[in-house]
């Protein structure tokens, strides 16, 4: 039998630089306002949602992508030809086919890197960075771009008063590369299909077929049903975190940083009283001027805390994603 | 051993104080949660995940939006705790 020479990877994996990307239109809760019968109280006291970014045209998922790469790139301090594969995390890209990450990873001038999309909802930052860390220790890539992007204003109703108000859209990117030591520590990941109803796109893209019997009267659109999201969210998804925390052998007291995916203020807020995070531990609140933005959230918020200096390079973190699926994937990473 | 009705009521009313800050006198039978006690559809998920571990009872989704008032609340534990 002949013998197969393995690939040869690295000891270890860490996130080497991180990026992101706002579009530039603030939309504030009194813009929401006008299409749904509520009150700027009552949406900051569900959500803490006072403002969000909605992309124009030219801000398409490419578009974002590349800006919050770019700066992902220079944060890293390598150059795009190193980048060995792109992944890209969305569920608002609208032409699936070919994947938005070859692209992307043609115009950010790479030596033609593997590319490909995957589709884990808020979940996807987490499954991005679990493969991207497989790839840079398996050594099929020596570095791998991961970003999370998401056009969520092109999939709201805005006459529905439960979800009008919480999407938003962005980028985020983050470069996984070589390590000596451990800075990626073990996923604890899963996803319950039998709640896949909780969270889901209303009607799929075929009933818009030609001839299709019924054709909906409305876009497609993500609703949610608030209550059961919310408890899988804040009870269940503590333990998943105090799993990966556990996994990676840190406790809450030596863990710097929280970096919940940002879906609602509410639902933050009541993880970290369940999680009993100590107060020297610093909380992601993105979500407050962001919106929800599913696979861009993580490393949006990441970004903004190492931006804002609330963050630093080095510290311990714990990000947890959480979403349709209903999916999820939480570790414990050292900040780049 | 099974809670008592005052003994629920009286569980129900430290869990809605310290989840919603409501005065502890102010949560009685005929009280809604939303109307009477301030207690959002978010802190009510709260308040049941809270209940479900103080009275070893199951609280499905389905049935949380049934529990308009406390009485409700109460009845559900009193029927269905082990």
């Amino acid at each position: 039998m002949s013998k197969i020479k393995p690939s040869k990877g690295a000891p270890y994996a860490r996130i080497l630089g991180v990026g992101g990307y706002r579009p530039t239109r603030v939309v504030p809760n009194e813009v929401i306002l006008e299409t749904i019968d509520s009150s700027d109280e009552w949406i900051r006291s569900r959500s803490g949602i006072t403002t969000r970014h909605w992309a124009n045209d030219e801000e398409t998922v490419a578009a974002m992508s590349l800006e919050a790469s770019g700066k992902a790139i220079a944060d890293a301090g390598i150059t795009p030809q190193q980048i060995g594969a792109v992944v890209v995390s969305t569920v608002s890209h609208f032409k699936q086919t070919p994947a938005v990450a070859t692209e992307i990873a043609d115009k950010l001038g790479t030596d033609r890197a593997a590319a490909f999309d995957i589709s884990a909802g808020c979940a996807g930052f987490g499954y991005a960075l679990t493969l991207a860390k497989g790839m840079v220790v398996e050594g099929s890539a020596e570095y791998v771009l991961v970003i999370g992007v998401e056009r969520l204003s092109d999939l709201t109703d805005l006459q529905d008063r439960k979800t009008a108000f919480l999407f938003g859209d962005g980028a985020g990117a983050a470069v996984v590369g070589p390590s000596k030591e451990p800075a990626i520590g073990p996923t604890v990941w899963g996803s319950e299909g039998d709640k896949s109803e909780t969270i889901k796109q209303t009607v799929p893209w075929t009933d818009y077929r030609e001839g299709a019997a019924h054709r909906p009267e409305k876009f497609p659109a993500i609703t949610q049903e608030g209550q059961a999201v919310f408890r899988w969210a804040v009870f269940e998804m503590a333990k998943v975190a105090q799993q990966a925390l556990d996994a990676a052998g840190i406790t809450a007291a030596e863990l710097d940083v929280f970096i919940p995916h940002q879906a609602n203020m509410r639902i933050i807020d009541s993880m970290v009283k369940t999680l009993k995070l100590p107060e020297s531990v610093t909380v992601a609140r993105d979500v407050e001027t962001t919106g929800n933005t599913s696979a861009a959230s993580i490393p949006l918020a990441m970004e903004r805390l190492l931006a804002t200096g609330e963050a630093k390079s080095g510290d311990t973190a714990l990000v947890i994603g959480f979403g349709a699926g209903l999916a999820y994937a939480a570790t414990v990473v050292t900040l780049p | 051993m099974a809670a008592t009705q005052e003994e629920i009521v009286a569980g129900l009313a430290e869990i809605v104080n310290e989840i919603a800050g409501i005065p502890v006198e102010d949560v009685q039978m005929d009280k809604s949660f939303t109307d009477d006690l301030d207690v959002d559809s978010l802190s009510m998920v709260e308040v049941v995940v809270a209940a479900e571990e103080r009275f070893d009872v199951k609280i499905p989704d389905d049935d949380v939006k049934n529990l308009k008032t406390v009485g409700d609340a109460t009845d559900y534990i009193l029927k269905h705790q082990s």
